[in-house]
């Protein structure tokens, strides 16, 4: 197989080492050393994908991460990865990759149709077209998806793994070229700890493809001898194939490393790391990410053949690659001349170099000149032509300022067009902290602003583009960064860098090159490759109104492609200022956010995936409940059991037993997972009571009581019993999902508004297990295993608590009860818990003692009307509001947290939503939970809101369904009928009932 | 991510192991049965939200769970000072 690109000077590649690949189905062969991109050109591929709008087709045209067009998949099945840069793809043997646009090939897209009608796509086209009549967008959107496209997610679990790995260091030095690299070995010199990471796959930046001469070696050996150096230092992490990807607060910055992608997918095998995420806290950071080149906006400079100068150079001198053989080199500047040179003397062709200014002279110029080069000094190439390559270049006169054609087009033919208009310097990161661009005329660049965080610039992404200042720069930031943390004085301690530089003159600013007709009439000039935005449809967009730089953004989708505008957007802005007769530093620049590159999902999740998602929590009899087949419900981070069915049971069948057996004998609940506070202090009831709405101050030891916590607007928070266990002891407990937040809502009062009050907090959830017992049959049950508590109803009455032993264990005994029935709930240490658990089903034994799961808590309760905070309240209710005004108390001294508020007008008023209870007419028809109640089912919609279903289940105990509710002044309606509307259309009538439905007089807890 | 010290463990800590509790300095009516329903809403509801310099509460809930004030700036995120509670900051002022 015949690489027709490559050059007999292999670069930094190993030519001997042949790599086999395919792309789009068709196989290839590169070489060791190789990206995807080179390897490509190398093959001469020229067409790599279809334009995102238009779809064109496009070809490779940069070398790194600003790469617009050649946009991938690689591979297929689990592992595999959309979006892609060709660029930034390490070539490895057995490659898969295919374009993510172009169906059903590239070569033959049925949606180049679209390019057709190009003018009819005008920016916003979707807004206008699409978004009316709004009920079609969704079937428009599914068509623009999957005509547009950029790759599949994979289906599959992702096979790989990942990790995260908490970092601090002393100087993070972003970015290996040049300036970087003598920057980390300052800072390493002066003591630092130092990480210095480069998303290439090897460190040298710019200076790979160079052909500069750096203390008399070559560029390369110069850069393996600072590798060499910086290793020598134990201070210094190196990290290549690693991307900054995000500056945050504080000096926080996070690294993408890629650990094996360039090994193939999956490579890692699931035992090896595919990827890192480290998480940097840095004193200093140096930036020194470079630049990138800026392309010449001219007509169809998307065909494939229009590269970035600075790229032909790369592939020539670091892959040994020519992606053509007839070159023109557009050019504002002196720099790009260098891109003639190179290819002059990998012995190709060079038709011409297009320099848009009048009269250049620099130093490289003239090596142009004395090479035999024709140079066209005040042109500009026009207009490029071809289809899936570049034909010819239309090459025109200019006038001096660039803005328009003077003279005769001349069609030059050639196979590639290399354009440079200067350089943009790489100012994301430095945007990330906040910084403000500061565009500069001198360097036609935006350089970063003024700093928000401990870092600085350095080198090319601080718009030093000349290599000795560059290098200058970053040695004297990395001492005085190394300073700034602490080590060394600030001076730099290794001599310069010797090196001969050429003298440049200035380059011409040229943002957009001038056609023979405008650019509402020529042929698309593009400024943003990825998403087919043109200089014409920058322009339209201010014809239509649009002045600031973020709106026309949105407007064209500038900028947002996975590139995220890297190439494009300088250009843009710029056509955009002229559009608006303004200055670029007037229109200003579009904000740079994270991530700089797109950055792999698994790596963020790292290892919290799965089983290690969110902690789960058991409660010690845990296992018991697993191997009886219990279903569990999440509370939070707790399993809980939901119910415990036996063979064949539905989970209605199950409940519906669960149910009559605590009702009609005896049941057993893990309450273990209820908040517990432990609070002690001589101050103790005096807080407790000003936290709930009832009194705790004459709670003698040995007795509970229910109490209410309300927020200070006056809104149910919590609720739970609380218990006397000593003078100055009691023990809190709060719901399941609540308890955090009442630990931090206690300590929030006592540290902040009372800290004179002499009480402390405690959790103690974990430590206790609990275990109710609870049905007529529980004291005959629990009376087999405890002999040391007097269980008499006379000697151990309803909301007591007693001290005993339970099967041999210390325990706590509470005659407290959420299901209405006598229970006893035991508590005992966590340790204990399953042992006494098994105790107490073996003494329930004859009384068919039956477990039961959430699900059954939740109907008991139901049927007695007891809320569940959070289910049947929703932050707008006051105790009121849930018929319990009972619980307030009216004559507490202090004004305890939320009182004020149940005299506010608003909490008052008449027709608030209060709780009640509904009994629907057909007595098997369960509401749907969350069901909207309406008085009357004809009343023309807008119909009046009456409120809402919040518990609803069916009863066994009653024989019908039950459901609590909140209705506008429900209290004062009941009796009445309401109406529920269905989902499917029917409407389920109700009578507004009261919420408690069984055992009203609350006799059967108080035997 | 800020970083965040902690008075009371003085260490400087990711902003992982605290939670925000929002506006600091703001004393609990003694007596709110004599506060009208304006002026307890003003209590209740209103808050400042200035940009620049901006004093809140901080709970270090993962670490010694105690509460404690920062004067930090709304723009630039930078934190000024942290303080206990029950003493003034040594930064005041609004805006920047």
């Amino acid at each position: 197989m015949k690489q027709l690109n490559r050059l007999p000077n292999a670069g930094r590649t190993n030519p001997d080492q042949n790599i086999n690949f395919t792309f789009n189905g068709k196989a290839y062969q590169g070489v060791m050393g190789d990206t995807l991109a080179s390897a490509l050109l190398a093959n001469g591929v020229d067409v790599v994908g279809r334009s995102f709008k238009y779809s064109r087709p496009r070809g490779i045209v940069g070398h790194g991460a600003e790469e617009p067009n050649g946009i991938i998949q690689l591979g297929s099945g689990a592992a595999t990865v959309p979006n892609l840069k060709v660029t930034q793809v390490e070539l490895y043997e057995g490659l898969e990759a295919s374009s993510v646009n172009g169906w059903p090939t590239i070569n033959f897209d049925l949606m180049g149709i679209m390019g057709w009608f190009g003018r009819l796509m005008p920016p916003g086209f979707y807004y206008k077209t699409f978004m009316y009549p709004q009920k079609l967008w969704m079937t428009y959107e599914h068509f623009i998806r999957k005509a547009a496209g950029l790759g599949k997610t994979p289906v599959e679990a992702d096979p790989d793994v990942y990790d995260k790995l908490n970092q601090h260091c002393d100087v993070l030095v972003v970015g290996a070229g040049p300036a970087g690299l003598v920057a980390a070995r300052e800072a390493a010199e002066a003591g630092a700890r130092v990480i210095i990471a480069d998303e290439q796959s090897e460190f040298g930046g710019s200076l790979l493809a160079s052909t500069q001469i750096l203390n008399g070696v070559s560029a390369s050996q110069w850069v393996a001898d600072m590798v060499e150096q910086l290793k020598r230092y134990n201070n210094v992490q190196q990290l290549p194939r690693s991307t900054v990807f995000g500056y945050y607060d504080h000096n926080f910055l996070t690294i993408l490393e890629k650990r094996t992608d360039h090994l193939g997918l999956s490579a890692g095998k699931g035992q090896r790391v595919r990827q890192r995420l480290h998480r940097v806290r840095a004193k200093q950071v140096v930036l020194a990410t470079g630049a990138f080149e800026r392309p010449l906006v001219f007509a169809h400079n998307d065909i494939p053949g229009v590269m970035q100068a600075s790229s032909v150079s790369t592939y020539v001198n670091r892959y040994g690659v020519a992606p053509g053989s007839k070159l023109i080199l557009a050019t504002t500047n002196d720099n790009a001349y260098q891109t003639a040179i190179d290819w002059h003397t990998a012995g190709r062709d060079v038709v011409a170099v297009v320099d848009s200014r009048q009269s250049p002279n620099g130093e490289l110029v003239e090596q142009v000149r004395a090479l035999g080069i024709q140079i066209a000094v005040g042109h500009g190439v026009i207009e490029a032509k071809g289809g899936k390559r570049v034909r010819a270049a239309m090459v025109a006169p200019l006038n001096e300022s660039g803005s328009a054609i003077t003279g005769e087009v001349k069609r030059l033919p050639c196979d590639l067009i290399a354009t440079s208009g200067g350089w943009s310097a790489a100012i994301h990161l430095s945007s990330h902290t906040g910084a403000k661009p500061v565009w500069d005329e001198s360097i036609v660049s935006f350089r970063p602003g003024d700093s928000k965080q401990q870092e600085c610039s350095v080198g090319a992404c601080n718009g030093t583009f000349g290599l000795r200042d560059g290098l200058i720069e970053g040695a004297t930031a990395g001492a005085k960064a190394a300073q700034l943390a602490g080590f060394g004085l600030g001076a730099v301690q290794f001599s310069p860098v010797e090196l001969v530089e050429l003298t440049q003159e200035p380059q011409q600013a040229l943002f957009l090159v001038p056609h023979s007709r405008p650019p509402s009439r020529a042929p698309s000039q593009f400024v943003d490759l990825q998403l087919d935005v043109s200089a014409g449809g920058i322009e339209l967009a201010v014809r239509e109104g649009f002045e600031s730089v973020e709106h026309v953004k949105r407007y064209t989708a500038l900028g947002f492609g996975t590139d995220q505008g890297k190439l494009g957007n300088i250009n843009g802005m710029a056509i955009l200022a002229n559009a608006l007769n303004q200055s670029i530093s007037e229109t200003g620049t579009t904000i740079f956010r994270p991530s700089y590159t797109p950055t792999t999902f698994g790596a963020i999740a790292g290892r919290d995936v799965g089983e290690l998602f969110d902690p789960e929590r058991y409660t010690s009899a845990h296992r018991w409940h697993v191997e009886q087949g219990a279903k569990f419900e999440d509370v939070g981070q707790w399993k809980r059991p939901w119910y415990f069915p036996k063979v064949n049971e539905t989970l209605d069948q199950a409940v519906n037993r669960e149910c009559l057996a605590v009702r009609n004998s005896v049941g057993i609940l893990d309450a273990s997972t209820l908040g517990k506070i432990d609070i002690q202090g001589p101050d103790a009831a005096e807080f407790i009571t000003r936290m709930y709405t009832n009194s705790y101050l004459k709670l003698a030891a040995g007795k509970c009581r229910y109490g209410v916590m309300l927020k200070e607007d006056g809104m149910i928070f919590d609720d739970g019993v609380c218990a006397c266990l000593s003078e100055n002891h009691y023990l809190m407990f709060t719901t399941t999902g609540g308890a955090a937040g009442v630990l931090a809502w206690l300590e929030l009062w006592q540290q902040t508004e009372w800290p004179e009050l002499q009480v402390y907090f405690t959790s103690v959830t974990d430590h206790w297990a609990t275990a109710t017992v609870t049905g007529p049959n529980a004291r005959k049950v629990v009376a087999k295993v405890c002999q040391d508590i007097d269980l008499t109803p006379d000697q151990f009455g309803f909301m007591d608590w007693r001290d005993g032993t339970v099967a041999g264990v210390a325990a706590r005994v509470f005659r407290i009860s959420f299901t209405g029935e006598l229970s006893f709930e035991i508590n005992v240490p966590a340790n204990y818990g399953r042992y006494v658990w098994e105790a107490l089903i073996e003494a329930g034994k004859e009384f068919d003692i039956t477990p039961y799961g959430t699900e059954t808590m939740h109907v008991l309760r139901a049927e007695k009307g007891f809320i569940i905070v959070g289910q049947d309240t929703d932050g707008s209710m006051t105790p009121a509001d849930m018929n319990m005004d009972w619980i307030v108390g009216k004559n507490k001294a202090f004004s305890f947290i939320g009182q004020r508020s149940l005299s506010r007008s608003d909490t008052l008023r008449d027709n608030r939503k209060q709780l009640v209870g509904l009994k629907t007419i057909d007595p098997n028809i369960v509401l749907p939970e969350g069901a909207q109640i309406v008085s009357d089912p004809k009343q023309p919609i807008p119909m009046s809101m009456q409120g809402h279903v919040t518990s609803s289940y069916y009863s066994a105990n009653m024989g019908h369904s039950i459901a609590l509710a909140v209705v506008k002044g429900g209290l004062n309606r009941l009796g009445d009928t309401v109406y529920c509307p269905a989902a499917d259309g029917a409407t389920v009538p109700a009578q507004i009932v009261s919420s408690v439905f069984y055992d009203p007089k609350g006799e059967r807890q108080n035997v | 991510m800020l970083q965040i010290y902690c008075p009371h463990c003085q260490e400087l800590r990711s902003e992982e192991e605290f939670s925000c509790g929002g506006e600091a300095h703001i004393a609990r009516p003694l007596a709110p049965e004599t506060l009208t329903d304006e002026e307890w809403g003003d209590y209740l509801f209103f808050r400042k939200n200035p940009r620049g310099i901006h004093h809140e509460m901080w709970y270090h809930v993962t670490g010694c769970r105690r509460y404690f004030n920062a004067t930090r700036n709304t723009v630039t995120y930078e934190i000024l000072e942290t303080y206990k509670v029950g003493t003034q900051p040594s930064i005041v002022g609004e805006g920047v």
